[in-house]
């Protein structure tokens, strides 16, 4: 356990120091963006006197270095600032829009873990018959096609033509539970479509590569039946790599959900964040960015100390 | 015996095809086997024989890759061979179970003991969870596991090998079935662990008139487990009868060989005390990254043109010792003399002249012959990397070195490692060694992959290299038997300190250090009452 403990302040420590540079990269990224929030805001026909005066009210005439201190500052201090845009606080702004990405995520992750874990199983235990094919390429062919298609596609089925459920998933902050659920679920299913096949097909090689394992043969030799072989002794001794798998692919339903919320109208970070690119309101954009730089750091500290809780070898040492 | 009761097991021309290359090749080529009620049947021969392959068969098994073509095997009326999977599932685990070569890997590293133990009663609907457990003590506790009440509740990973094994025995008696198949079980452990294990197995069977197949290479071991043997070599059964019968008086020429194996041995040289030695070790400690010492204050003389054979236990410090010597672990305090100068501690910190004098030898010739290598260029490489030699030079010289090692060149030269067997791969490596003209060769356990026969060739070519060349060897084993045959003086090593060493007929001669004492009479012997005798008398020693 101290070894769990150690390695979880490791870890925090790196994901800080990564934070840093993430929001020094993303900074500069933003300033080397043409034009700027005023021109924006005001348009090509304003004076430059107007402009100038703008910038001096938003505090964009001083030198980079000067701000991006004072952002950290702030930042460091819990305070996020105010959206340039409007003047918001980005706190408030962010919050409800991360509700909501982090909703959506759930329930994607909800459907595409289990899924993907049962499929994996499956097409381990049954593994180059007619269902293992099937699954391998329809699952192929669903991560191949580019996210907004599979989006289009589903609108055009379960919505357009069957009727089931809304193409638009404009949830509101007073919805009650099942109806934000329901909005929510072709956005969900385009997520999982996206990311099942490669938790799915990671499960099916990690068990499948356990196979030849002495203990496996053993099992066998005990007289286990098929499924408790793979569930019981090859599934255990396989997480490792699985749990990794599935650590990406929730970090990617967290920070890769831009163009499905785009094409779904869904109001969540990813919109929020693009919005604020195209009207270069640098605070909102860092505020953003770091929120999901964030959540990757975290959802890989997790995977690691998954992989100590699962491992017999790490948790009981000798 | 005429104790044992009516046949349990019965195979009639029993076939068995292996994959090799996209191709089916015959590996067992019809054996005929019956194996009485409680009666122990040892399968002996070296490896590609055929014998695991032929004990699983008699679980209706055959491994991935393999298939069993032709012939019947009945077990107590039921004819595996066209029994559906699900009638073979309920025989396994409860009448026919397995016990692996090697616990630790068979072990699944998930699951407790006791978990594992109880999965094959419990899951065959033969006890409940909680009789299942009392019986795990209880079968333990007879197999003499250290705290057999709790033992259980540890992963495998936290046992020693040693106990693993027996577990894995208590495992298979958890049904306790009619017959148990024993697949090399004491194969990969010391010579000292190794006789508990024996003691243990030898002791179950018999209180639970368990029948078995006890499958090894090491016949001093069969003599002592098996109430009849079978010889098996390349698929074929080469002799079958009673063990007393066939020890005393063998009568395939085979048999006879393998019988002779353990005698050869090296005649004794005299040793000049006086003259400084090609490599002296003084006083080394050494650790893997600071952590607990695995050498303490180690010194070993090593003279010119002589072996010193190092042996221990696994884990003694042997190989870590080699390391040393080589650079590869730079040692916390000593050093390493040649021909009385300090060479440098580490190996980036030498000099080529430095390392082309000292060469190595591994245990595993598979893995340390690169597969995509023709032997031209595996031989080569030393011949230009340290003497600068090139063109037809070093095609002669290569060719010359393939001469000395007994491997005729034109056949050879333009060969892969996986074009050769395992006693020529490790061959290629000694010639690769000799390729370097080193006064100083290290051999890393060089002949415990081999079988006995193979093994006992390379000892002999080491030897006859060594007359001719005036080598040194540092002979690193945990065979006494292979210390008998090459060493002129022994070193014997015990958790990380020299326990005994001088020249080879003082230490093999009583009086002993303790721990000698127990390694040498660890050694199996041919005498089937061997090991009854030494236990009694361990025993009595301990009263």
């Amino acid at each position: 356990m101290p070894q769990l403990v150690k390695m979880v302040a490791q870890r925090l420590a790196l994901g800080l120091l990564t934070l840093f540079v993430v929001s020094l990269i993303i900074f500069l990224g933003v300033e080397l963006l043409p034009g700027d929030l005023t021109q924006a805001i005001l348009g090509q026909a304003a004076t430059p006197e107007t402009v100038a005066a703008f910038r001096r009210e938003l505090g964009l005439d001083l030198p980079p270095h000067t701000r991006y201190l004072e952002w950290l500052g702030d930042i460091v201090q819990g305070d996020l600032g105010r959206s340039l845009a409007n003047g918001r606080e980005i706190s408030e702004l962010i919050s409800w829009r991360l509700y909501n990405t982090l909703f959506l995520a759930a329930i994607a992750a909800v459907i595409a873990v289990p899924l993907a874990l049962v499929l994996g199983v499956m097409a381990a235990l049954y593994r180059n018959s007619l269902f293992d094919r099937i699954v391998n390429v329809s699952t192929l062919t669903s991560i191949s096609f580019p996210e907004f298609f599979v989006a289009y596609i589903l609108i055009l089925f379960l919505s357009v033509n069957a009727g089931w459920f809304p193409s638009i998933s404009n949830v509101g902050s007073e919805m009650p539970f099942w109806d934000r659920v329901y909005r929510c679920i072709l956005p969900a299913l385009t997520l999982t479509l996206v990311v099942v096949a490669h938790m799915m097909r990671m499960t099916r090689a990690a068990i499948i590569n356990l196979l030849a394992s002495p203990y496996i043969e053993m099992a066998n030799l005990k007289g286990l039946s098929r499924t408790r072989i793979i569930v019981r002794h090859a599934l255990p001794n396989a997480l490792a790599p699985i749990i990794n798998v599935i650590v990406i692919n929730l970090a990617y339903l967290v920070v890769g959900v831009v163009v499905v919320e785009v094409v779904f109208v869904y109001p969540g970070m990813g919109q929020l964040l693009v919005d604020s690119v195209s009207k270069r309101d640098i605070p909102v954009v860092q505020s953003t960015s770091m929120f999901f730089a964030g959540a990757f750091v975290l959802l890989n500290l997790l995977a690691d100390m998954l992989a100590i809780v699962t491992n017999p070898r790490l948790l009981h040492p000798k | 015996m005429s104790t044992k009761g009516d046949i349990l097991l019965s195979m009639r021309g029993l076939r068995i095809e292996g994959q090799s290359d996209e191709q089916w090749q015959e590996i067992v080529h019809g054996i005929d086997l019956d194996l009485h009620r409680g009666e122990v049947m040892g399968l002996i021969g070296e490896s590609g024989a055929g014998k695991s392959t032929i004990g699983l068969a008699a679980m209706g098994y055959a491994r991935p890759g393999c298939r069993i073509t032709g012939g019947e095997i009945t077990f107590d009326g039921i004819d595996l061979r066209t029994s559906s999977e699900d009638e073979l599932r309920s025989l396994r685990g409860v009448r026919i179970s397995y016990v692996a070569q090697s616990a630790a890997a068979s072990f699944n590293p998930a699951h407790r003991l006791i978990d594992q133990f109880s999965e094959t009663p419990v899951q065959h609907g033969v006890k409940s969870r909680a009789e299942a457990e009392e019986d795990a003590r209880v079968l333990f506790r007879r197999l003499k596991l250290p705290f057999p009440d709790t033992i259980g509740n540890r992963y495998p990973h936290q046992v020693s090998g040693g106990q693993l094994q027996r577990a894995m025995t208590a495992m298979a008696m958890s049904c306790r079935p009619d017959l148990i198949i024993f697949d090399e079980p004491t194969t990969a452990l010391d010579v000292t662990t190794q006789i508990e294990v024996l003691a243990a197995i030898k002791d179950v069977v018999k209180e639970f008139n368990t029948a078995a197949i006890y499958v090894t290479h090491d016949l001093a071991v069969v003599a002592q487990m098996a109430d009849r043997i079978m010889v098996l070599r390349h698929g074929n059964m080469i002799e079958e009868g009673v063990a007393r019968e066939m020890l005393a008086n063998p009568k395939d020429p085979y048999t006879r060989d393998l019988l002779a194996v353990r005698t050869y041995a090296k005649d004794d040289v005299d040793l000049i005390p006086h003259e400084t030695p090609l490599l002296k070790v003084e006083n080394v400690t050494a650790s893997y990254g600071g952590g607990v010492k695995v050498l303490h204050d180690v010194s070993v003389q090593i003279p010119r043109g002589r072996t010193v054979a190092v042996v221990g236990e696994s884990g003694s410090g042997k190989s870590t010792l080699a390391r040393a010597i080589t650079g590869l672990l730079p040692p916390e305090s000593g050093r390493v003399m040649y021909e009385g100068e300090p060479l440098p501690v580490a190996l980036e910190q030498r000099g080529r002249e430095q390392l082309r004098r000292m060469q190595m030898i591994y245990q595993m010739p598979d893995t340390a012959l690169n597969p995509r290598q023709r032997i031209r260029e595996i031989i080569g490489r030393p011949l230009s990397f340290y003497l600068d030699l090139h063109g037809a030079k070093k095609e002669a010289r290569v060719r010359e070195l393939l001469e000395m090692i007994e491997m005729n060149p034109d056949e050879y030269i333009d060969r892969l490692p996986g074009e050769l067997s395992g006693g020529q791969k490790q061959r290629i490596c000694i010639a690769r060694a000799l390729a370097a003209e080193p006064d100083l060769i290290i051999c890393d356990e060089v002949t415990s992959a081999l079988d006995q026969l193979v093994a006992e060739e390379i000892l002999k070519l080491l030897q006859r290299l060594q007359d001719e060349v005036n080598v040194s060897y540092l002979f690193i084993t945990h065979d006494l038997a292979t210390v008998r045959a090459i060493a002129d003086e022994i070193v014997v090593m015990l958790q990380g300190r020299v326990v005994e060493q001088g020249p080879k007929e003082e230490v093999l001669t009583p009086p002993h250090h303790e721990y000698t004492d127990l390694l040498l009479s660890s050694v199996p012997e041919m005498d089937p009452d061997w090991l009854d005798r030494l236990l009694a008398e361990r025993q009595l020693a301990k009263t």
